[in-house]
């Protein structure tokens, strides 16, 4: 209980997190093939700069993009913590059920049989992730209810399946195609439609704020599903509820970015050493904190190779591998 | 909300009709290995029952089943005159509080947090607690002298301390009913003792009933009103200490003979190991 988990305190959390994600979302705007200043930028999200161009640039190219990058990130962020928790399991990440293998391959096989990248392939992606998650479900149940060393397993094996079949599919493609589709399995935000913006604010806002409705019920299932229903939880309808809820939001997530790596299992930890354990402050922490990473990564990997471009996952992957080491050794030695 | 004895007026005159507070009437139930021949048990609040028997006789299923977590094959659990199996998970959580040592804790809680979740029934729809839920936190460490261990990390702290965390963990619910899972388990004797001496005070001053899964016999002896001694799924007796510890049902019981005197303090049962 680093922050204790009151009304006040959340609010002033969520406040002060919304700040510094407003702060480096206007410098995200600011870097880029032309660099403005920060001056250019606030003038060309008001549509006032005295540069035609400068708009263009900060309001068509680059705000869907952050805007992408937050979403995403607060999305993976929520999805990590919350099955963290359902799993029991420190290493769970949003990617452990299979939801992610689901949306590639569907991505992948919509590719395959001629569509391209750009256009149908997140509705397809989707599709992918809501039948794996379906399939998982499915498996993971035991005696009418979730059970959650049954769920993880379900996830890892269909998530192994899944791999071999994009292996399968990868072999059949072109050489042009298969650098996409590298990109999209590494995650990548460089494809956003405002359309894609449309679908994915309502969704990721309302699966979050349907997750907080859970925050205290996921602190008692850290105490183990037997605890949890003698301390009045409906464990069954909790558990799917937070399971349907956590594959959504990466669901829709991995349909429009790929698989964005180590976020969703660093974000929840790093939260943690801040806020603590207690979900009523580390939900939110998690959202804007996934928001801000995922906005700075982003950033990085649209610069730091220009005028080339990384794969935003290689950035999150090349930071978060040794952020994980730090933070096994430091549990380790405790 | 007093600190010390809680009124319960309703329960007060509930009482002067003098049935009994818990009614655990011929519960039964069946694993694929094990079977659970009919129980039946009566309490009144204040009291301590012990339920004793060897690995394996079925003492925590009746305690599941005594908790309305586990619903059983036939008969039923009424506490103040209520079904317990017929009540919502929230509702039950009110009347009922489950103590016993757990062995996985994902993320490590500070002490205050741990303790803190036994109020989540009383929660209702507000996403936090409220003043009054604070008090009784507040409350339940005092009572459990935990007071000094409030911003410690829940895995840090000894198995003694562990052990009152987890009964103010549900003493926090505000239970008619406690039940308690080898609450001594892992305890030196100094503690053993003081554990079952507070139990006992608080089943006594806040009115609850107090039922406790052991295999310490003697404190079993010298602490219950009341003792259940269960072998193989079936009740071998139940009644005072005196009536239920004998040595020739023990001995069979627990495979080992074994002599029952009277502890010259207390005039108690005293339960001997005889080396052979």
């Amino acid at each position: 209980m680093k922050i204790a988990a009151t009304g006040r305190n959340v609010v002033t959390l969520v406040l002060v997190l919304a700040a510094c994600l407003a702060v480096v979302g206007l410098v995200a705007l600011a870097f880029g093939g032309a660099h403005l200043s920060l001056r250019e930028v606030w003038a060309g999200l008001r549509g006032e700069s005295s540069a035609p161009e400068a708009s263009v640039i900060v309001r068509q190219i680059r705000l869907p993009r952050v805007l992408l990058a937050m979403l995403v990130g607060a999305a993976l962020a929520v999805s990590g913590t919350a099955l963290q928790a359902l799993l029991r399991n420190p290493l769970a990440d949003p990617y452990v059920l299979g939801i992610s293998s689901g949306a590639a391959l569907g991505a992948i096989v919509a590719l395959w049989v001629g569509g391209r990248v750009a256009t149908a392939s997140p509705l397809v992606a989707f599709g992918g992730a809501l039948a794996t998650t379906a399939w998982v479900y499915f498996l993971g149940r035991r005696a009418g209810r979730l059970a959650s060393y049954t769920l993880l397993l379900a996830g890892v094996v269909t998530a192994s399946f899944l791999s071999a079949a994009i292996l399968f599919v990868l072999t059949m493609l072109s050489t042009r195609d298969v650098r996409g589709v590298a990109f999209w399995l590494m995650g990548d935000l460089s494809v956003v439609t405002e359309s894609h913006l449309r679908v994915l604010v309502p969704v990721v806002v309302a699966g979050i704020v349907a997750l907080y409705f859970f925050a205290k019920d996921l602190n008692v299932l850290l105490l183990g599903e037997e605890e949890a229903a003698h301390l009045g939880v409906n464990v069954a309808w909790v558990e799917t509820a937070i399971y349907l809820l956590a594959s959504l939001l990466t669901g829709v997530a991995v349909a429009v970015s790929g698989a964005i790596g180590y976020l969703g299992l660093l974000v929840p930890h790093l939260g943690r050493m801040v806020v603590g354990s207690d979900h009523r402050t580390l939900l939110p922490t998690a959202a804007l904190g996934g928001a801000i990473v995922l906005v700075i990564s982003d950033t990085l990997a649209r610069t730091i190779v220009a005028p080339a471009e990384l794969p935003v996952g290689a950035v999150t992957a090349v930071a978060g591998a040794p952020v994980f080491i730090y933070l096994l050794r430091r549990t380790a030695g405790s | 909300m007093g600190q010390g004895g809680r009124i319960h007026p309703s329960h007060n005159e509930q009482r002067q009709g003098a049935g009994p507070d818990l009614c655990v009437s011929r519960v039964a139930f069946r694993h694929p290995h094990f079977e659970l021949f009919p129980v039946s048990l009566e309490a009144q609040a204040g009291q301590l029952i012990a339920i004793i028997g060897p690995n394996g006789s079925g003492k925590s299923t009746l305690l599941e089943i005594v908790s309305g977590h586990l619903k059983p094959l036939g008969g039923s659990v009424r506490l103040d005159g209520v079904d317990l199996h017929g009540l919502p998970p929230h509702e039950r959580a009110k009347r009922v509080g489950l103590a016993r040592q757990e062995s996985i804790l994902l993320f490590s809680f500070e002490v205050r947090e741990f303790i803190r979740q036994g109020r989540h029934p009383h929660l209702g729809r507000s996403l936090f607690e409220s003043g009054d839920d604070e008090r009784w936190v507040d409350w339940a460490m005092q009572q459990t002298n935990l007071a000094a261990f409030a911003g410690r990390r829940i895995l840090e702290i000894s198995s003694g301390e562990f052990q009152r965390a987890v009964l103010a963990r549900a003493l926090v619910q505000r239970p008619r009913l406690l039940l308690l899972d080898e609450p001594t388990a892992n305890l030196d004797i100094g503690y053993q003792i003081e554990m079952l001496r507070l139990i006992r005070r608080l089943a006594a001053s806040e009115d609850f009933i107090a039922v406790v899964v052991t295999h310490e016999l003697n404190l079993a002896a010298e602490m219950a009103d009341f003792i259940l001694l269960l072998e193989a799924g079936r009740c071998l007796g139940q009644g005072s200490p005196a009536q239920v510890l004998e040595s020739g049902v023990l001995s069979r019981v627990f495979r080992t003979p074994v002599a029952v005197d009277r502890n010259p303090s207390s005039g108690r049962p005293r339960v001997t190991w005889i080396a052979p």
